[in-house]
């Protein structure tokens, strides 16, 4: 066990100093190392800022519902559900934050707000949540459970709000048919349950690896909400393509059978979704199934979100665009350098160091309501 | 000594047989010569007499001084037909300077908006970046500025022009690392620089085949609005609902 924990903080050490030469090259070579380009102008790290939001979104739902419907058996998830939808949310914005053009001029969304800009939406609501889950954390603290419950019931529809409203920001651009669609906002909502939910089951088999009941319920929402979540895609790729005649039709055999398949149908479908649910049946009750299942679904929802940005913008809005001005970044095809996916290392690394530094030094497991729990176990 | 009294010059652009840049000169002083709001700046692209020579591509890319993979007015090329029946047509893609544009109202600090003339203008000092206008945009009219110089890796480095100032949006500029238009998002704007001084955009004077038309719908007496009122004139993408400013003639 000792070995694994020097094992893994080794890993994680040399994933963060590599992130930490990808962040270094973004701050001295600004945008030039990118793979992005003027056509598919948003990449890795906007996927990468997704799925952040997704995770932040869901965990704390999961803790807002357990709190609010008064699950005892996940209960003693709350805090840990809490710290990961700060941390997430943090890597979320640093992502986007890297993303931007001017970096400096990042306040201007506050003092220069745009509100018929769905992005200025959600930045007011990020930074809406971020204040509410500090104060959660506040009155957590000060053990002021009336102020808990209700900051839990306000900060749920806000939390189904900006997943939700993320989904808008593509789905809004009538440019886009691949993301102009009404589903989007709810396959958002339920893509933030289903990755927060399978990162906190991945946690509560690490932590609580004792626990049956904790470990075998949050198991059975997981395998719930892969079921909603593949239902969603079901609808999302057999109504365009079923005649087989409509415009989303390129776009949507891209995805399936195009030179990155292998990202919808190994990463997303067989290791996101098949292996886990397997798992999740086979043995319900075991920390070790569910763990291993909660953190492949978790962490191959990354595919799901690439699979949402990229594709949408591999189209020539005009046809023959694409060859009307060579360069190589008024290409339709893209793929994201060395240099994106250390930055994606670097949010990472920060996001696992984050969570680690808070179960370390915060009180997130070994809680009051937790011992008194256990003793009454 | 004193010179020779002369009669005053007959209008050029009156004559029948004038460069037809001369009478959109002649629109445009009348235009200009009226508040801003009242003019509507419109181009027209007669693709019949488009020989895709490029030469307004790489008039816009002097003229703005773009970086390599900024391109505000690329030419796309078009083939129909099967030999021995075959056709080429070309068409010029400028900025639409829609009337109901969809990248305005994705802006989160309005740093993109309409001016009174109809032209789209991007407040560079505003910008932060994030290329929502660029992914809302219908016709990919909009290039973002990566900072990226075409003799960068030469032996010479850098060479000076590349660093040349822009004067888009009437406003010097030298390109320097990271400063603005570095970072931003960029389009065409029909030369608002020039047009403010009497000039057509430089795609329009550059023009061999003299197939690009510019100047003021608003005036009945222009080339302009003679030319919106044929029956073989066409917006790209009517469906899209954005009303562009943009007109071909087919």
């Amino acid at each position: 066990m000792k070995a694994m924990r020097y094992l893994f903080g080794a890993l994680w050490a040399v994933a963060f100093v590599l992130g930490l030469v990808g962040v270094w090259q973004r701050v001295t070579h600004g945008h030039e190392l990118a793979g992005y380009g003027s056509y598919v102008v948003w990449g890795l790290w906007v996927a990468a800022y997704a799925y952040f939001v997704g995770l932040s979104a869901g965990s704390f739902l999961f803790a807002a519902l357990v709190n609010v419907l008064d699950v005892k058996i996940l209960k003693p998830l709350t805090r840990i559900a809490l710290w990961t939808s700060l941390v997430s949310i943090g890597v979320a914005m640093v992502a986007v934050l890297l993303d931007l053009g001017h970096m400096s001029r990042a306040f201007k969304v506050f003092t220069s707000a745009n509100f018929s800009s769905m992005m200025t939406w959600m930045t007011w609501l990020y930074t809406a949540f971020a204040i509410l889950l500090a104060l959660v954390g506040w009155f957590m603290y000060r053990e002021n459970e009336r102020m808990v419950k209700a900051l839990f019931t306000i900060g749920i529809p806000l939390a189904i709000a900006f997943p939700g409203g993320g989904g808008a920001l593509f789905a809004t651009l009538s440019a886009k048919p691949y993301w102009h669609q009404p589903l989007y906002p709810v396959f958002f909502v339920v893509g933030a349950l289903v990755s927060g939910g399978a990162l906190l089951a991945a946690l509560a088999a690490l932590v609580w690896p004792r626990r049956t009941e904790m470990i075998r319920l949050a198991g059975k929402i997981v395998l719930g909400l892969i079921a909603v979540d593949l239902l969603l895609e079901w609808a999302e790729y057999s109504i365009p393509l079923w005649y087989g005649v409509s415009p989303e039709k390129e776009v949507l055999m891209q995805v399936l059978t195009g030179p990155y398949w292998w990202v919808f149908w190994i990463v997303h479908i067989l290791l996101g979704c098949a292996v886990p649910v397997m798992l999740l049946m086979m043995k319900p009750a075991s920390p070790t199934a569910v763990g291993l299942a909660g953190a492949l679904t978790a962490v191959t929802f990354l595919a799901v979100r690439l699979n949402i940005v990229i594709p949408g913008q591999v189209t020539p809005e005009l046809q023959g665009l694409e060859n009307a001005f060579s360069d190589n970044r008024l290409t339709f095809a893209y793929s994201p350098t060395t240099h994106e996916w250390l930055v994606v290392l670097f949010l990472a690394a920060l996001g696992i160091g984050a969570l680690w530094l808070g179960a370390r030094f915060l009180p997130l497991i070994n809680t009051k309501e937790v011992q008194q729990d256990e003793r009454a176990a | 000594m004193a010179g020779k009294k002369l009669p005053p010059l007959p209008a050029a652009a009156t004559l029948p047989e004038a460069d037809v840049l001369l009478r959109m000169m002649a629109d445009m002083r009348r235009a200009l010569a009226k508040p801003v709001s009242e003019r509507r700046w419109v181009m027209v692209i007669d693709q019949r007499k488009c020989i895709g020579c490029h030469a307004c591509t790489i008039s816009c890319i002097a003229e703005n001084k773009l970086p390599p993979g900024v391109v505000y007015r690329p030419v796309i090329e078009q083939e129909s037909g099967t030999y021995p029946h075959v056709a080429r047509t070309f068409l010029p893609r400028p900025c639409m300077q829609c009337d109901n544009p969809p990248c305005v109202p994705v802006c989160p600090v309005e740093a993109t908006f309409k001016r009174p003339d109809g032209i789209v203008e991007v407040n560079y000092d505003q910008c932060i970046g994030c290329r929502y206008c660029i992914a809302a945009c219908p016709y990919n009219a909009r290039t973002f500025d990566f900072g990226d110089y075409y003799t960068k890796s030469t032996p010479g480095g850098v060479q000076a022009y590349e660093k040349a100032a822009t004067f888009e949006y009437g406003k010097k500029r030298a390109r320097d690392h990271e400063a603005s238009p570095v970072g931003n998002a960029r389009k065409c704007h029909f030369c608002l620089h020039r047009l403010e001084e009497g000039m057509p955009p430089a795609c329009t004077t550059t023009c061999v085949g003299r197939a690009t038309y510019f100047g003021d719908a608003n005036d009945p007496e222009s080339l302009v609005h003679e030319l919106i009122g044929s029956p073989n004139i066409q917006v790209l993408k009517p469906e899209a609902n954005t009303k562009p400013r943009v007109y071909y003639l087919v």
